[in-house]
Formats: structure tokens, C-alpha cells, sequence
């Protein structure tokens, strides 16, 4: 049977201000348990929380990166319920007035379409603590250094059809809220966290399905396989005559299933108010356009420029686009080797550098190969003094002692041979010391050539030109066909 | 000098007529001598006033005083004080001690004032009486039979009975102007956002404002200069210039319009306190303000009003009293459900309990509308009524309280008949107005007040208006024989 998959994502974003939403405690990640929570984090007796300015402007700069309303007036409300690592027994958020309504996100498919996504609202709330499970046998610890942290959580419309939209609608907003730079986008950290909303429904049906929701997603690959496990559980469900309850569900990576947390019937009534210790939160035009003008370049906007600039494919484009520091880095190596070579430009950037970042474990600030070093190496592939061989020996000589990339092609001898007679020298030898495999190519066997060219390369250390060694090979060897 | 004004000791302790020290000295042997019959302080501070006093001295003596430094004061326990236990009138924080001081005592701190100890309060400031004190009832110091009136009543024994010349307390839907009018001093409840919340802890959020009690409206204004202001660390506090609120205390008053709410001298009204209040208000006319027939159509709303706001926030105010981080943890909790249950049950009283309760109930999902927003609704109808009132009148007077302070247990099985006390001062709160009693006479030997309601940031004129009446009558100079 045929079913159509609906998903919209819960993100809560961890925003990346130097102290909490409510409080001048710090929100560094990793400290001992309870040494940054202050007495209002603890919800000491009469403690009041103090909106943090700086947790505005970065909701207002998502609110603008997503083209969405940013509202002159929200409100924080009081979400009541007990739990031990929430000290107040209520957590501040927005629930009817969020500061942010609306917007959408345009993401990439595999088929290199483009989707927009909507957003349906973002709001401000704080965090709460941890509850240590293991720590004390026989008892839990609490660790409110995170209580108060500023978060964002940004509400998408159910418009994600696959598992595979989720990630790339997920993406984008890492993406995008580390262009913004309002959220280091660490998800071990849990910086960045993701709750799905899945339900399935008959291709053309208008009513939505039951849904269930997928608590604390929290990597790229959990989220899609934590859906796809949903979706076929409740295609499990659905075709064997069952029926679907709406409840939470808690996604386990090491057992890669889904299991029930709680039901609806057993959800809090969380006695939803209007916080009394806090003024409704009111901004002008003045504000909101003050905060536009510090905008980058968002990047939706900065991909169609890399396309109709650069004339990259939007696959090395999105690449790219994965940080700020990356699509930045990229650009400096164009700087140096021009337009006419950005697409060359692109290949080592997305190609050898990131593995080499990523192999390390290297942020792209921290790059071993500066983004000058590399233009210089890559102009070299550009004029002929090296071959991509060649080049990829100079990378890793540059990744582990550096150097400069002129004196390095001279001390090791990198420098590509464009002579043709030596080619021409060199493919004779290769001739003569190969009788019985020349005799067989010259007898039809095509597939040869490619062994000629291999030992011509052996020969050589790889620093033939190969357009050149292809064009004497094939005129030699065929000269006595 | 124990029954001298806050103005008087300060000229005294400036003259150099005597010292913080002997002056601490002398209420604190008061405290210990007369305390036991009225219980109006939960903590006295003797150790922590005389040094204190000592400091003030050096202060006096090397010309850095303000003009308060070296008087005592005692602070509601509703108030955090560094290194001291603040209880809230509550089992539930009978092992607490705040790592921290209250904005409000910290200005105190600041001009040189000797904290004395912290005084009684019905639990959480819930209560009319202050018999819902985990620490015992409070007793009026004009008849030990009868109650100080609540929540802030060890405050206003303690100002009636002379143990300090002036105290904090707090006031949500009267817990000040009752208790003052009951105890025969004079208190008063600014503005809501005038004085910082911060370090007060929260009964109401949005009702709660601290204020003052003293013998005098002089005194008042005196304490007011110091404890008013705009406070970064509480956002409902409001950044408005705090005005010299003793420089124009003896302006005249002619021409101004006082209004008197129909609603307030209504038949029900009791017959000795409507002449009270009648001859309390021909005083002004005598010194040339005019009086004003006026309408506040919906006071009689303001008590269901108040009943659904102040336990809503309440109950979500108190949530944070759960046995985890500080304060009552019961024995031996089998899992946190039980941590909780018990915890909270055993550490909070009956009237604590009731309110949560209903507070609960009137927020829970397919009620809200119904009560809490309807109640949010009616709150709104009731600032309207006052504002269009004050485009035809400069201050509203009537009686505080229904009548004199009644007796213990007269009204403790009774909370309609108990919260029905505070039908006068309720919606002044409701209206985040500032108002102030001054004692206007006494029915069968009992003092009762006259409430002054002013405009927003109107605290100016009502002192000025209650220092007016002060210097023509002498009910505020009565004191309890027995202290």
C-alpha cells in the first residue's frame, strides 16, 4: 500500500549569548556540576528573572534570516510543572505570543530541486538542568548549570515528505544559525536538538494522521534514521489494522527503535499564564532595523551567489555553505587564483581540505593550509607546474610542515614535465621495455592503454602532464596498427 | 525616647543626644521585655543591631550620616537579609538563611539603619489576621484578645507596641493599610513598581508591592525617600524619579477634590466607623479641599477578582518550595513523588494549601478562561473605573477596613468572612495604585484608619494630605497602655 509521510521539526536552538536568558550566570559548556547557576538559576526565594538583551537580538536575527515576522510585542509565560531540574517548578517561555511568526526555508532535495519549508513560529524560553542518573547509585543528581540557558525553539509546518527533507531542512538551519552566529551548532553538546512530529497519511488525503513525536533527536543520521524507523512502525500499525496513539516517543541509537515515553492522557497540564515578573517584551522598527544592518550575507542568499558567480553546482555551493568560515575560506583562495578557477578552487576546499579538517578534527579557523598557501597551489594546478598528483603530494607535505608552495615544487621536484620529447623519450622506453603487452594493444586490446599510462606515470613520479602523455601514448602506440 | 518619632530620633542621634547604640539598646530590651505578649518577631537580630549601631555611631560622629543612619527598623520576614533567617511566617523555610539581601534591604543597610529583627507574618503573607503563622499568631497590642490584622502584623504590633519606630512589610490586597489601621499606626502601600520586589519573596508577583509602617506620615515619607527607586534586577519596577517625599508635606491643601466612592458608604457600611470616617473627612473640608460624590461601579468585583489572580500566581509562585534545594524536606522520602507530596504537606499551612489549590484549579486547562482570564478581564474594568475617577478627583478617601481589629479565632474557620476583610483595600492593589491609613479614631477603644487612595506615582500628595491631617488631630499619637 501507499502512504505519504508527514514531518514537521521542533528545534531547540542553544543561543550562544555569554550569560543565561534570565540571569548574569555564565552558559559555558562543561563546567562542574552547580558552579554556574546563580540564586536566580536556583529559583532561590524571592529571586526574579531579568530578560538578557542579547537573547532578543539573536531571535530577532533568526526571525530576519528566515524572512519571517518579528513581532512587536511577546509575551513569557509561566509552563508549570514539577520536576526535580527545574528549580522554579516552571519554566519561562512563550507560548501564545512568540517574538517570532512565520518564515520559511528553502532547502536542497537529492534531486537538486529546491523545497520550501515553512515555519510556522520561534520562541524564546530557558533551559532547564540535567538530572544525573548514574552518578549516585540508589539516587539522582542535579546539575543546574544549564538551567537558564537561552534557548530558541523554532517551530517548523508539517512540510517535510522523507526522512531525507528532514536532514536537509535540519540542515539548513544548523547551517544558517551558525551563519548568524547565534548558535555554536554543537549538537553532542546538545546545542542543537531536534524533536520530530511524524505521521503518515494516504497519498491525497487533506486530514493529517495521528501523530507521534520523537523526543531528542540529536545527530544528522539519528534524525533520519530515528523517522524512518517511526514511519514504518506506524505503517506496521496501520496495515495490520491497528490504529496509531498520539504519544512521545524516545528514539534509542544503540537499539535503533523508538519507545513510548508517555501518552497523551498522561501529558502535564502545564496552567499556561502570562509571566507576572516579567513585562511583555516590546520592540520598535528602530530595534529590528538596527539589528538587520549587522546581518552577513544570509546564506540562501550567499548560494545563489556562489551558483551565479562562481558557476559552481549547488551541491559544491551547499558544501561550501556548511559554515561561514568555510564559504569564507573558499572565497580567499578565489581571490587569489580568480573566477576563471573557482570551480577548481571549490574541488580542493570541499574535497582535500575538508577531508584533511575533518580527519584531524580541525575546525577550518584552526586550517593547517592558509587560505593563501592554498590559492598559490592551486594556481600551480591552473598554469601546468603540477598535476593533480603531484598537487595532492605538495597538499599533504603543506598539511604536516608547511611551507611555501613555489620553493616546495622545486626542492621535491613536483614540477609537472611539459617537454614533449622527454614524454616522447619516456614513452619510448615504456614501449621497449613492454614488447609483449604492446603486441597485444596493437592486436585490439583498447583496455591496455591505461597500463601504459600507469607505468608511464610510475616512471615518471607522476609528473607527466597527462593530456600530453595521453596524446604521444596514443600516437606512438598506434603508429604500427 | 522609645515612643519618638523616626524624624525626632534622628534629630536627637544628630544633636547628639544619644546613640545608635544606646538607642538599639533600648528598643531591643523593649523587644524583650514586652515581645511575649504580643509575638510580634519571629528573629531578633540583637548582635548583628549593635554592631550595626556601632557603625552608624562612627558614621554620626565623623559628619557621613543620612539623616535615618542609627535608627532601628525591623524588617517583615517576607524580606531576604544576608546571613539571617527569613522564614516567611512558614515551616517551609524554618531552616532557611538567604545568601542574599533584598534590594529594599540593602537601601536601608545603605543610609546607616539598624535592622532589628525580622517580624511576623501570616504564612507566605496569605492571611487578614496573622494567625496563619507557623510561628504563632501576632496580638494586638490595643487588646491581646484581638488580632494586629495581616499579613504584615508583627510589623505593625511591633510600630504600635514601640519596639522599633518603623518596619517593612508588604501589602498584595491590603496586608499593610489593615494591619495599620487595626494597630493605630499609619502605612503605607506605593505605587505597584515603585519599590524593588527583588529579594521579597513573591506571594503575588503582580499584586505584591513593599511599603512602610511609622507613627507618623512624616516618618513615612522619611523611609520612603530611601526605599523607592528603580531596581535593574526587577523587571516590573518602574524607572520613574523618585521625588523628595518630605519636601512638600505641609503644602497646603485647599482646592483640592477628594472623592468618596458611593460604592464605599454604602447602608452595609458600619454606622460608628461611617462617622469616623464622616468627621475624619470634615477635617480636610475644614481646611479648604472639596468633597466629591464618585463611582468605582465594579468594586464588588474586586474581591472574586482577587481571589482567582492572587492564588493563580501563587500557586506557580510556591511551585519552587518542593524540598529539593532548600527549605522542608521531609524524612526518608520513598521516590520524588513522595519527596514532593510530603515535603510540600508537611511544610506549608492550611491557608498555604487552600490558595495553591485554588490557584491551581483556576489556571488548569478548560477552566482558564472561565476564571483566570475572565478575573484578568475584571482587573481591567476596575483601572478604568479609577482612572476615569481621577480626572474628577485628586484622592479618593473612606475607611480602611470594615470596622475595629476582632478577636482571635473569630474568623479562622470562616475565610469568606476573613477575606471579605480587605473589601476596601483590595482593589487598590487590583489597580497597582499607591494608598496609604492614618488612624482616623478609635470604636470601643479599638483604632481604625481612613485610606487615602492617590493616582499612579501620586505617593507625593497622599503623604502631603495625611501630614495635613496629622497636624491638626492627634489619633496617630495613641499608644497602647499596656507597652
Amino acid at each position: 500500500m501507499n502512504w505519504e509521510t508527514v514531518i514537521g521539526l521542533e528545534v531547540h536552538v542553544q543561543l550562544a549569548t555569554k550569560s543565561k536568558i534570565f540571569s548574569g550566570a555564565p552558559t559555558a559548556f562543561g563546567a562542574e556540576p552547580n558552579t554556574q547557576a546563580c540564586a536566580i538559576d536556583l529559583g532561590f526565594p524571592g529571586v526574579l528573572p531579568v530578560l538578557n538583551r542579547e537573547a532578543v537580538n539573536m531571535a530577532i536575527k533568526l526571525g530576519l534570516g528566515i524572512q519571517a515576522s518579528i513581532e512587536k510585542k511577546s509575551v513569557f509565560a509561566r509552563k508549570n510543572y514539577f520536576y526535580p531540574d527545574l528549580p522554579k517548578g516552571y519554566q519561562i517561555t512563550q507560548h501564545d505570543l512568540p517574538i517570532v511568526k512565520g518564515g520559511h526555508l528553502d532547502i536542497l532535495l537529492e534531486d537538486n530541486s529546491i523545497k520550501r519549508i515553512n515555519i510556522t513560529r520561534a520562541h524564546l524560553e530557558e533551559d532547564a538542568g540535567k538530572s544525573l542518573h548514574d552518578t549516585f547509585p540508589g539516587s539522582s543528581g542535579i546539575d543546574l548549570n544549564r538551567a537558564g540557558t537561552p534557548l530558541l525553539e523554532i517551530v517548523s509546518e508539517p512540510d517535510m515528505r522523507s526522512a531525507k527533507e528532514a536532514v536537509s531542512y535540519l540542515k539548513a538551519l544548523h547551517s544558517l544559525v551558525r551563519f548568524l552566529e547565534i548558535c555554536d551548532g554543537n549538537m553532542q553538546e546538545g546545542s542543537f536538538r531536534c524533536d520530530a512530529n511524524v505521521s503518515i497519511k494516504r497519498p491525497g488525503d487533506t486530514k493529517l494522521g495521528t501523530r507521534a513525536e520523537l523526543k531528542n533527536i540529536n545527530s544528522f543520521r539519528f534524525v533520519e534514521h530515528a523517522i524512518n524507523h517511526e514511519i514504518q512502525r506506524q505503517i506496521d500499525i496501520l496495515e495490520s489494522g491497528g490504529k496509531i496513539s498520539q504519544e512521545t516517543r524516545l528514539y534509542d541509537p544503540d537499539k535503533d527503535e523508538t519507545r513510548s515515553m508517555r501518552s497523551k492522557e498522561d501529558a502535564n497540564d502545564y496552567r499556561y499564564f502570562p509571566d507576572p515578573d516579567l513585562l511583555p517584551l516590546t520592540l520598535t522598527d528602530k530595534q529590528i532595523q538596527e539589528i538587520k544592518s549587522t546581518l552577513p550575507e544570509l546564506p540562501q542568499e550567499k548560494h545563489q551567489r556562489f551558483l551565479d558567480q562562481y558557476h559552481l553546482s549547488a551541491y559544491d555551493a551547499t558544501v561550501l555553505m556548511s559554515s561561514r568560515a568555510l564559504a569564507d575560506y573558499f572565497e580567499s583562495v578565489v581571490a587569489i587564483v580568480s573566477n576563471d578557477h573557482a570551480k577548481l578552487a571549490s574541488n580542493w576546499v570541499a574535497g582535500e581540505l575538508a577531508a584533511a579538517l575533518n580527519k584531524d578534527n580541525i575546525d577550518i579557523t584552526d586550517s593547517r593550509i592558509s587560505a593563501n598557501t592554498l590559492g598559490q597551489l592551486v594556481l600551480r594546478i591552473a598554469d601546468n607546474t603540477l598535476s593533480s598528483k603531484t598537487a595532492k603530494t605538495l597538499f599533504e607535505a603543506l598539511w604536516l610542515d608547511g611551507g611555501d608552495v613555489d620553493q616546495l615544487i622545486e626542492a621535491k621536484g613536483l614540477k609537472q614535465v611539459t617537454d614533449t620529447k622527454a614524454i616522447q623519450a619516456l614513452v619510448q622506453k615504456i614501449i621497449d621495455d613492454n614488447p609483449a603487452q604492446v603486441a597485444d594493444y596493437r592486436s585490439g586490446k583498447d583496455k591496455l592503454f591505461g597500463f601504459f599510462v600507469g607505468q608511464a606515470m610510475k616512471e615518471s613520479g607522476g609528473k607527466l602532464n597527462p593530456q600530453q602523455l595521453n596524446d604521444v601514448l596514443l600516437e606512438t602506440l598506434n603508429q604500427n596498427r | 525616647m522609645w515612643n519618638k518619632t523616626v524624624a525626632e530620633l534622628s534629630r536627637a542621634l544628630q544633636n547628639k543626644a544619644i546613640s545608635s547604640v544606646e538607642l538599639t539598646t533600648l528598643f531591643l530590651a523593649r523587644i524583650k521585655q514586652h515581645d511575649h505578649k504580643i509575638n510580634s518577631f519571629i528573629t531578633v537580630t540583637d548582635e548583628l543591631a549593635l554592631n550595626q549601631a556601632l557603625d552608624a555611631d562612627k558614621k554620626i560622629a565623623t559628619g557621613q550620616a543620612h539623616p535615618l543612619t542609627g535608627i532601628p527598623i525591623a524588617h517583615k520576614d517576607i524580606f531576604c537579609t544576608k546571613g539571617v533567617k527569613t522564614t516567611c511566617g512558614s515551616k517551609m523555610l524554618d531552616n532557611f538563611t538567604s545568601p542574599y539581601d533584598a534590594t529594599v534591604v540593602e537601601h536601608f543597610k545603605a543610609a546607616g539603619m539598624v535592622m532589628v529583627g525580622k517580624t511576623n507574618m501570616d504564612e507566605f503573607a496569605m492571611g487578614s489576621s496573622n494567625e496563619n503563622s507557623f510561628y504563632g499568631p501576632v496580638k494586638n497590642p490595643w487588646d491581646l484578645e484581638r488580632v494586629p490584622g495581616g499579613s504584615s502584623g508583627g510589623s505593625a504590633a511591633a510600630v504600635a507596641a514601640s519596639f522599633a519606630p518603623a518596619s517593612t512589610g508588604t501589602d498584595t490586597g491590603g496586608s499593610i493599610r489593615q494591619p495599620a489601621a487595626l494597630s493605630g499606626i499609619s502605612g503605607i502601600k506605593p505605587t505597584y513598581g515603585r519599590v524593588s520586589r527583588y529579594g521579597m519573596i513573591a506571594f503575588a508577583s503582580s499584586l505584591d508591592q513593599g511599603g512602610l509602617f511609622a507613627k507618623t506620615a512624616e516618618d513615612l515619607g522619611l523611609l520612603l525617600n530611601v526605599m523607592a527607586g528603580h531596581d535593574a534586577r526587577d523587571s516590573t519596577s518602574i524607572d520613574e524619579p523618585v521625588p523628595n517625599y518630605t519636601a512638600t508635606l505641609n503644602q497646603p491643601i485647599k482646592g483640592l477634590r477628594i472623592g468618596l466612592p458611593k460604592e464605599f458608604f454604602n447602608p452595609n457600611l458600619d454606622s460608628k466607623m461611617a462617622a469616623v470616617i464622616e468627621t475624619a473627612v470634615k477635617e480636610y473640608e475644614k481646611q479648604g479641599a472639596t468633597l466629591h460624590e464618585i463611582s468605582l461601579p465594579n468594586s464588588a468585583l474586586a474581591i472574586p477578582a482577587y481571589y482567582v489572580i492572587a492564588p493563580a500566581e501563587c500557586s506557580s509562585n510556591l511551585a519552587r518550595f518542593d524540598g529539593v534545594r532548600f527549605g522542608h524536606r521531609c524524612k526518608d522520602p520513598v521516590d520524588l513523588e513522595d519527596l514532593y507530596k510530603r515535603s510540600r504537606s508537611e511544610g506549608f499551612g492550611k491557608e498555604v494549601i487552600r490558595r495553591i489549590m485554588i490557584g491551581t484549579f483556576a489556571l488548569s486547562s478548560g477552566y482558564y478562561n472561565a476564571h483566570y482570564l475572565k478575573a484578568a478581564q475584571i482587573r481591567h474594568l476596575i483601572r478604568d473605573d479609577f482612572h476615569r475617577a481621577f480626572n474628577e478627583v485628586d484622592v479618593i478617601m473612606g475607611p480602611t477596613t470594615p470596622g475595629p481589629a476582632f478577636k482571635l479565632g473569630e474568623r479562622t474557620n470562616d475565610p469568606i468572612s476573613m477575606y471579605l476583610s480587605d473589601i476596601y483595600t483590595i482593589a487598590v492593589n487590583l489597580a497597582e495604585l499607591p494608598a496609604l491609613s492614618i488612624p482616623a479614631g478609635f470604636i470601643d477603644n479599638l483604632p481604625v484608619g481612613l485610606q487615602l487612595i492617590g493616582n499612579r506615582f501620586d505617593e507625593v500628595r497622599l503623604l502631603n494630605m495625611a501630614h495635613r491631617y496629622q497636624q491638626c488631630t492627634d489619633w496617630h499619637l495613641n499608644i497602647p497602655g499596656d507597652f
